[in-house]
């Protein structure tokens, strides 16, 4: 077991997977920037390892074409608001294809899309676009939060048949963790509990997870038991462990780094209203950053986002 | 195949499609056939010259005006015709209905109604091929007002950039659903734009099933040897509206169509054309041709009766092939 970071967990994960499936290969933009792809080309070659020109609605719906056809494509997207030159290609053929065309055609392809968030670089570069895929059927959407996840999910994603957006917070990107080198794979559609608690249900998506913990340790000595739950894959997304939560804590508060209307959290909230209205004991708050562009100035950035002084405020008012 | 079986086989399958386009539009007019329906009738020359070049295990895709893509690459006439009646039968199960139909095990791959979004999935499959290190090509039916969205120009220069066994096949029927092809495109000819992606671009006539499926061969020939892809604009026309009930026949005023162009069209209908040329310069016996006619007629109506007889789908049916199981 080594410490080795989320970018690291990435660059493993697509090694081992290329190892094990002759029919599996990578394309995308820059791909010798991101340290994702370091020692691809030299271990599998330049023609499993394809340089794309930016050209997003062409390489994008290649992929598509590529996995109609028997491979095994995984595609780095690199910042997550690249995809939308693409989108009709994500939308009207890469989630439809299998539907329209009756179950004949099968999609295993992987897009992996960096939420560049946090780094001064202005409204247009700083999505968090999730959601917005959650109200496409046919595409899985994982969400790792840290390198284990990051490895396991990821390995899972490349072996599945159908096409699967992995959404990766570059906020985490040096953060370590204990990865086993072996080989192991985490289901998709199956939640964490993090930290059990009794008082309070934290959901946290993505990179607002280690917030949540943060929050939740926070809360421990003032005598508040918190659960943290990361989702990790947003489609298929746990219910149940979600649901057996509320019924031990009778209260939510959901964290979620995207825009408040039609977030994840909204989507959360909603399910337990209609599922577990009868167990709550507060009213469910969602603390996600708000309906407004994401600026350039630090100064008026940072303050939109979720944190763990908003999560423990939001907490607090669930138990008052 | 010698020459005179691979005539007497377009002008099958030709009389397959403007049978089934025929008997789709009655279906239409009855009712029976709901959602748009784009019929290729005139086109039936660029489709099936260009499909009969293609091994059964090439890739092919194609856009909206789509029942002539899969008849002409070999799909039984049965299942499309439940697909347009939305049976359970259908192709698709009745799930994608006249504009997406695909039958996979005739490398049909895919007919999509969004203008030019199949061009990349195209290349997409052709690299697929190269990596998988087969001989396989694929070829890519679009109109000409596809050839104004990026994606054409993407696929173009992914597939040239990659040297990708790609055929794009530009089925120019002049107009870009009721829009004169000339009033929106920069050029006369859009197989010049191959030019700015450095692969060779030809003009071809349409009508002329025998010169398409020449000009067809020599690209696949290119891409099967690892040349690279080629732009083949098949010059065309299409008898009827762009889409049924449609109406811009004959609106002049407003960029449509005159009768005098159609009929300037008609004259060269490729069925015609190619019934012409058995005839006088391949000696086939006319009572072989109406043989080939009559049979088209008999298998049209088995499909159709195909149709009827099959059920709907099911409740259920709405629910699956979202993902490959259950979520």
């Amino acid at each position: 077991m080594a410490k080795i970071t989320y970018i690291q967990a990435i660059l493993a994960a697509i090694r081992e997977e290329m190892r094990r499936d002759p029919t599996t290969f990578v394309m995308g933009e820059d791909l010798s920037i991101w340290g994702t792809a370091d020692g691809l080309p030299e271990e599998f070659g330049r023609e499993r390892v394809r340089n794309t020109p930016i050209s997003e609605a062409g390489f994008i719906g290649a992929a598509a074409g590529a996995a109609v056809a028997g491979s095994r494509p995984i595609v780095d997207v690199t910042i997550s608001s690249f995809v939308y030159p693409a989108m009709d290609q994500v939308v009207s053929i890469i989630a439809k294809s299998r539907y329209l065309y009756g179950g004949q055609a099968k999609l295993p392809l992987v897009l992996r899309l960096g939420l560049y968030y946090g780094l001064g670089v202005a409204a247009q570069h700083s999505d968090r676009p999730y959601p917005m895929f959650m109200g496409v059927p046919g595409l899985k959407i994982i969400t790792p939060s840290n390198p284990y996840d990051m490895k396991g999910l990821l390995k899972s994603a490349i072996r599945d048949d159908d096409p699967v957006m992995c959404f990766e917070d570059t906020n985490l990107w040096s953060q370590r963790g204990e990865v086993p080198d072996d080989d192991y794979v985490i289901p998709l559609g199956k939640a964490n509990i993090c930290r059990e608690g009794t008082d309070v249900t934290i959901v946290a998506i993505s990179g607002m997870v280690r917030h949540a913990i943060d929050a939740a340790d926070a809360l421990a000595k003032d005598g508040v038991s918190a659960e943290v739950i990361d989702p990790r894959s947003l489609v298929p997304f746990d219910r149940e462990t979600l649901l057996d939560s509320i019924k031990k804590t009778g209260r939510l508060v959901v964290v979620d780094v995207a825009h408040r209307s039609c977030s994840v959290a909204s989507e959360i909230s909603a399910i337990v209203a209609e599922e577990a209205f009868w167990d709550l004991r507060a009213p469910i708050i969602r603390v996600t950053t708000p309906d407004t562009h994401i600026p350039h100035s630090p100064a008026i950035e940072h303050m939109l986002y979720p944190d763990k002084t908003k999560i423990m405020a939001a907490v607090r008012q669930t138990l008052s | 195949m010698n020459s005179n079986s691979i005539a007497m086989e377009m002008y099958r399958r030709m009389n397959l499609i403007r049978r089934f386009e025929e008997m789709a539009e009655q279906l239409h007019a009855k009712g029976k056939i709901v959602g748009s329906l784009h019929s290729s009738i005139g086109q039936e020359g660029e489709i099936v010259g260009a499909c009969l070049a293609l091994r059964a295990d090439d890739y092919m895709m194609g856009n909206h005006r789509s029942h002539g893509h899969p008849i002409a690459k070999g799909a039984k006439l049965g299942p499309l015709m439940a697909e347009l009646m939305g049976r359970k039968t259908g192709v698709c199960g009745g799930k994608g209905g006249s504009m997406h139909l695909a039958d996979f095990s005739v490398g049909s791959i895919g007919e999509t109604s969004i203008v030019g979004s199949g061009m990349p999935v195209a290349a997409g499959a052709a690299l697929a091929a190269k990596l998988q290190g087969l001989d396989r090509v694929s070829l890519c039916f679009f109109g000409d007002g596809a050839s104004n969205e990026g994606t054409f120009h993407e696929s173009m220069n992914l597939a040239a950039v990659w040297k990708l066994p790609v055929i794009f096949l530009c089925e120019n029927n002049l107009y870009a659903a009721a829009t004169p092809m000339l009033a929106v495109t920069s050029v006369q000819d859009i197989a010049v734009r191959a030019n700015g992606y450095d692969m060779p671009g030809q003009v071809v006539d349409g009508q002329d099933v025998l010169a398409v499926y020449d000009c067809v061969t020599a690209a696949v020939a290119r891409a099967r040897a690892g040349e690279g892809p080629s732009l083949i604009e098949a010059k065309t026309y299409r008898y009827r509206d762009h889409a049924v009930n449609m109406g811009e026949l004959g609106k002049v005023d407003l960029g449509g169509r005159s009768d005098e162009e159609v009929a300037h069209w008609k004259a060269r209908d490729p069925i015609k054309l190619l019934r012409n040329v058995l005839v006088n310069e391949l000696g086939v016996a006319e009572q072989d041709i109406e043989a080939i006619e009559q049979a088209a007629i008999q298998e049209v109506e088995d499909a159709h009766q195909f149709a009827v007889d099959s059920p709907l789908p099911s409740t259920d049916d709405a629910f699956t092939d979202v993902f490959i199981g259950t979520i």
